[in-house]
């Protein structure tokens, strides 16, 4: 562990990284922090061609440390029992590779971490979907947990209650896929593919993803054969994910999102406001996005931030329009009349 | 193996909840009944005082009564009603979130299957802090069914597995029955009781894939692991669990209660109960490491991921 690393800045820019190529592009665009995982289960993007070999971890640690970056291990999926050694190898291979904290969310993971290494610091994955003070403290007090990933569930005035009743730090999503599910509670996609999002670290994988074309022109997008959407000669056929398809229910007999529209999440207007809330660290999401991508969004945030802390109004335009074009939104962050 | 009754998941009146647990208590062949709201806090009320009386009747019945928490706990009623619940002497509790840990500071108390404990490491760092019981994930295949019973019966603690009803998919912030209707969580009007089995969700070509319960999503299909039994026993599995659904689950249990005790065959058994159930399919795909909706045919034929 890198024991000298300087959390204590708060606007942390926390941003993705899904390859040795994407982590040098964020730590040169500006990262405070970039989190990245193993090729294997042991992370919740684990994603044909992305992720990292212990070698590359390593060589990645000491790219970002050179740079004063931070490298955030992601161990945030939940071992299988019979295969909890995995977990715990990637563990003490972080631990090796000098990583500056693991994100975690299996209990049997956070206790082992503590255990084997004190130094270790913990960061509570929002996988763990811990929502409430009483559970973000439940961790805290166990094993040592010193940030919390917030759910994408909770409003500002929310976020801010719960910054006074816990002893940690906070860190919420500011920017990319918004998940609908309560993270680490969905077995959407094992029940279609045979593969898990909390054992498996997969989510409406590619490899079951087909598109169909009819005879006049009309897609279907479907995972393992189930059709999650179906679109018209003229429109986009989307990825796709099971909670953003368009299903039929009795009253709805048009088909309809019947949990979310495929939109992305974008607080950029919300920085200042997260900030004055308590919020320690912003999360970019996209490890399975380009290094383009990550250059231009990390970079744009980098720079609000700066802003921001410097007292200056910072250019919120610039980050809206990242996501110009695309269907995006603030989700439950600005009014709970989105639950 | 002893059989369970899991917690309704559905918003069912108070009275269809009252009628439906005096003959559970009166002709149901399970051990442990398990109480409560799980899935949405707005709904408790409606059954909050009929609860003692619930309570009292199934236990001069014999059985064992657990009360089961809430699975999302974010609101302040949420929050409250947790600690309320984690404060109880008894009846037993079952937790299903973190924040119910924390309020029970480590007295005795089952783990639920929304609690996440998948390994044999975390079984034995909650049996560590109280636990006495563990329902495992609905999704888990046999291999790790088998590693977790092994450690659980190690550590002396019970362990408890769904064979049947509707797999709990996930669950969410938002109220999808309300969202269905065009409203949201906070003016909801309760329209999750017109579907006591919840809101069928199709494909747009038709196929009938998931169900709506509130802020819950859940399979189609029912769960059922009759054929399984058996293994599931000589793993060490010491609970089986049946999901309350809307047929005559006195029916359902007795289909059980005789395939364990090996007066039904697996296949007599899972006929009676395909008629019990009629229009809705069998899934074991889950136990067979398979995607979930699948119907597995033959122990061994595809048991391994």
């Amino acid at each position: 562990m890198n024991e000298t690393s300087d959390f204590s800045a708060a606007g942390e820019l926390v941003c993705p990284a899904g390859t040795p190529a994407a982590l040098r592009t964020a730590v040169d665009a500006g990262a405070d922090s970039v989190y990245c995982g193993f090729r294997n289960a042991t992370n919740a993007r684990n994603f044909p061609g992305l992720n990292f070999t212990a070698e590359e971890l390593e060589a990645s640690v000491a790219y970002a440390h050179a740079r004063g970056a931070r490298v955030l291990l992601a161990l945030n999926t939940y071992p299988p029992a019979g295969k909890v050694g995995l977990w715990r190898d990637a563990a003490d291979i972080g631990v090796r590779a000098g990583v500056d904290a693991f994100i975690v969310a299996d209990m049997g993971v956070a206790h082992y971490i503590a255990e084997t290494h004190p130094g270790a610091r913990l960061h509570l994955s929002v996988q763990a979907a811990a929502s409430s003070p009483e559970a973000i403290r439940y961790y805290c007090q166990h094993f040592g947990v010193r940030r919390v990933v917030l759910p994408r569930i909770l409003t500002i005035p929310e976020i801010r209650e719960i910054k006074r009743e816990i002893p940690c730090e906070i860190e919420t999503f500011v920017f990319g896929n918004h998940g609908l599910m309560v993270e680490g509670r969905c077995s959407l996609t094992n029940w279609l593919t045979g593969q898990s999002t909390n054992m498996d670290g997969v989510c409406s994988p590619a490899s079951d993803v087909t598109y169909e074309r009819e005879a006049d022109g009309s897609m279907r997008s479907c995972l393992a054969g189930f059709t999650i959407d179906a679109f018209g000669p003229e429109e986009n056929a989307g990825y796709p994910t099971i909670c953003k398809g368009r299903y039929v229910a009795p009253h709805r007999p048009e088909g309809y999102y019947a949990f979310e529209e495929p939109v992305s999440l974008n607080l950029g207007r919300l920085l200042p406001e997260l900030m004055a809330a308590g919020v320690h660290a912003f999360k970019i999401e996209g490890r399975q996005r380009s290094k383009s991508y990550v250059r231009s969004v990390v970079s744009n945030f980098r720079r609000a931030v700066d802003d921001i802390r410097a007292g200056a109004e910072p250019n919120l335009a610039d980050l809206v329009a990242l996501t110009e074009g695309q269907k995006e939104t603030q989700g439950a962050f600005k009014s709970k009349k989105w639950r | 193996m002893e059989l369970t009754l899991g917690p309704i998941a559905y918003h069912w009146s108070a009275e269809k909840k009252r009628d439906f647990y005096a003959r559970i208590a009166d002709e149901v062949p399970v051990g442990t009944v398990y109480l409560g709201e799980v899935i949405c806090s707005k709904r408790a009320p409606f059954f909050e005082r009929e609860l003692p009386e619930v309570i009292a009747r199934l236990e001069r019945a014999g059985k064992t009564v657990v009360l089961s928490s809430l699975a999302e706990v974010m609101l302040k009623r949420e929050r409250e009603a947790t600690a309320g619940l984690a404060s109880l002497e008894r009846p037993e509790i079952e937790i299903n979130n973190a924040s119910g840990l924390f309020a029970r500071r480590g007295r005795p108390h089952r783990i639920g299957p929304f609690l996440n404990a998948y390994n044999e490491a975390t079984i034995a760092w909650l049996a560590g802090q109280g636990a006495s019981h563990v329902c495992l994930p609905v999704e888990m295949p046999s291999e790790a069914i088998a590693a977790a019973s092994k450690a659980a019966g190690a550590l002396g603690i019970g362990v408890e597995v769904q064979v049947f009803g509707r797999a709990p998919l996930a669950v969410s912030a938002r109220c999808y029955h309300a969202r269905a209707h065009g409203r949201i969580k906070d003016n909801c009007q309760f329209v999750c009781e017109e579907d006591p089995d919840g809101m069928p969700l199709s494909t747009r070509d038709g196929g009938a894939i998931l169900r709506v319960n509130g802020i819950q999503t859940q399979s189609e299909s029912y769960v059922e692991l009759l054929d399984e039994l058996p293994a599931l026993q000589r793993m060490g599995v010491s609970h089986a669990r049946l999901m309350p659904q809307d047929v005559d689950m006195v029916a359902v249990a007795e289909v059980f209660a005789a395939c364990l005790a090996g007066h039904l065959e697996a296949g007599q058994a899972r006929d009676r109960l395909g008629g019990l159930c009629a229009g809705t399919g069998f899934s074991n795909g889950f136990y067979h490491g398979a995607a979930g909706y699948r119907r597995i045919e033959r122990i061994g034929a595809a048991a391994s991921s």
